[in-house]
């Protein structure tokens, strides 16, 4: 299915493929590309994993590969940690 | 890369050469003069965004708690500013404030800021008021797309207030992309470590000496700061001098996360801090230079008086007692140095004073459970013991007891002698060769005396 012209998505680019990375880099680094993500809305209608164009908040036309349509934040509290309960009743006995 | 530069100069407005005398020697207090604002100029920019002027609060319950475990029954005061209640939720509004201030000035369209941390929102909240377009380029990503949780809300907080977040894998090439977009934007690049970024945080100095003083009519004994990239405990200490607290000992303090390499894709993920720590705090006081500006102006090894390191699991230990014991929940990273004062106030007495110089907001992903439960998800032990046997990267040792939080001096002078070397290798002189000039500023710029550089620059 292809997402329409002007939703609001997420691409990623590579900026430096493996072999073009920098020589200070560690070996499991140097591995992986330099990968980019950026957020606009899409130029023209496009599918997950085609390649695409968008545009910037700031304007500016950015191309790469559709990776999340109308990206969303899912960072958290994160789960129930146990020994932050133990810190608690501790320095309140004190 | 050729062009940096050129780029440079284009971006920020300042000719660095003008300050140079083409070797190791750069005049810094007349970069610090004529790039720069005055005190009285910044109190003025900052006021009109209501950045600054944040309360001074002491810290009662947990001096008490040090004073339950000090081995000699005292501890001195702590108090902390609440740098969490500027408008982006940190110091790093001050520096943002004055950056963004004079890219409106000088007619720039938009500004640039490299950086995963607390800046990013900083800058982003003060193109929001000045109406400047804003880009932040942040290292997020491992090579899996796994974000680190702190990243990611300071992600968030870019784009709440409008500006474009271009979130990176790992690696230092970020620097690349940074210098192609100031390019491809002609935005300015509203760099940590201008002239005025650094003047910026000397309101918060000034600020600490006045408040204090108003209160108990004399000076704070020691300030601590915590120490990333340099330019907090040096905008600090310069405040301090400017208002006349130059015998105030200046400490700073960061996260041991030492054993774990900045560049590593494997590794990334398994640090719970991504600022305040000892990845940024020893190589930017040893090359302050390294940053995205030609001279940098942040150089904590002027001002420094002692170095202090914490461990991850004492930090979210005290993270905790401060929610619970002061009812002030704030992020993890900005109480690195209340960590610190913890233990440090335990070696001092009652009647002294201890004024920890910052805090930071905190939220999802910014927060002690989710920075835990990300380090148990990546296979690190969380758990009740002996701090000092924390291995950044493998473990997490929570303090058994308060009493565990201990002080660690980082030897200031193995920092100040690799500084030196730095300087010789950056400039191909040889230690014989340099002349008197040279070891007077090297003297300068390590808070020591000449005889202590010549003592150095020897044993190399």
């Amino acid at each position: 299915m292809k997402t329409k012209k002007g939703t609001w998505v997420q691409i990623r680019a590579v900026v430096l493929m493996p072999d073009e990375r920098a020589p200070q880099v560690p070996l499991d680094t140097k591995q992986t590309p330099l990968t980019m993500w950026v957020k606009g809305h899409l130029c023209h209608d496009a599918k997950i994993g085609e390649e695409c164009k968008i545009t910037t908040v700031t304007g500016r036309i950015v191309s790469g590969i559709l990776e999340e349509v109308e990206p969303y934040y899912t960072h958290n509290f994160g789960g129930y940690v146990p020994e932050l309960d133990a810190i608690r009743k501790q320095v309140r006995e004190f | 890369m050729g062009r940096k530069n050129e780029i440079m100069k284009k971006s920020v407005g300042i000719d660095y050469g003008s300050f140079e005398s083409g070797g190791i020697v750069f005049d810094y207090e007349k970069m610090m003069a004529e790039a720069g604002y005055s005190l009285d100029e910044i109190i003025a920019i900052q006021n009109e965004v209501t950045v600054g002027s944040t309360p001074l609060i002491e810290l009662k319950n947990i001096t008490n708690l040090a004073r339950q475990v000090s081995s000699t029954g005292q501890a001195a005061r702590i108090f902390v500013k609440d740098e969490a209640c500027n408008p982006s939720g940190s110091f790093k509004a001050r520096r943002a404030a004055t950056a963004v201030y004079h890219a409106k000035k000088l007619g720039y369209k938009g500004v640039i800021a490299a950086t995963s941390g607390n800046y990013g929102a900083a800058v982003a909240s003060q193109a929001a008021k000045h109406g400047l377009k804003c880009i932040v380029v942040q290292e997020c990503y491992d090579s899996n797309k796994i974000g680190q949780p702190e990243i990611l809300e300071k992600q968030r907080a870019c784009e709440a207030m409008g500006a474009e977040v271009i979130q990176l894998s790992v690696g230092p090439e970020l620097f690349y992309l940074f210098l192609k977009l100031l390019e491809e934007t002609g935005y300015f690049n509203a760099s940590l470590y201008t002239p005025f970024g650094i003047a910026g945080v000397e309101t918060l100095g000034m600020e600490i000496a006045t408040q204090f003083k108003e209160k108990f009519n004399r000076l704070p004994d020691v300030v601590l700061s915590t120490h990333a990239g340099g330019g907090n405990i040096t905008g600090t200490a310069r405040g301090l001098i400017k208002a006349g607290a130059k015998d105030v000992k200046v400490y700073g303090a960061s996260v041991d996360l030492s054993g774990l390499h900045m560049a590593s894709d494997t590794a990334f993920n398994k640090k719970s801090f991504t600022t305040g720590h000892t990845g940024f705090g020893i190589p930017f006081a040893s090359f302050p230079d390294r940053s995205d500006v030609p001279r940098n102006a942040a150089r904590p090894l002027r001002y420094m008086d002692r170095y202090l390191l914490v461990k991850q699991g004492e930090v979210f230990y005290i993270t905790e007692a401060l929610a619970v014991l002061e009812g002030l929940e704030r992020g993890p990273a900005g109480n690195t140095s209340i960590t610190a004062a913890f233990a440090l106030a335990q070696t001092m007495k009652n009647d002294e004073t201890i004024i920890v110089q910052e805090t930071e907001y905190t939220g999802a992903g910014k927060h002690q459970m989710a920075q835990l439960s990300f380090a148990k998800a990546n296979g690190i032990k969380v758990e009740f013991g002996n701090p000092e046997e924390e291995i950044a990267g493998k473990n997490i040792i929570l303090p058994k007891d308060p009493s565990m939080i201990k002080l660690r001096d980082f030897d200031l002078n193995k920092i100040r002698k690799s500084y030196i070397k730095n300087c010789l290798n950056n400039y191909g002189i040889k230690g014989s060769d340099l002349t008197n000039e040279d070891i007077k500023f090297l003297a300068e710029e390590t808070k020591t005396d000449e005889g202590l550089v010549r003592e150095a620059i020897n044993s190399l």
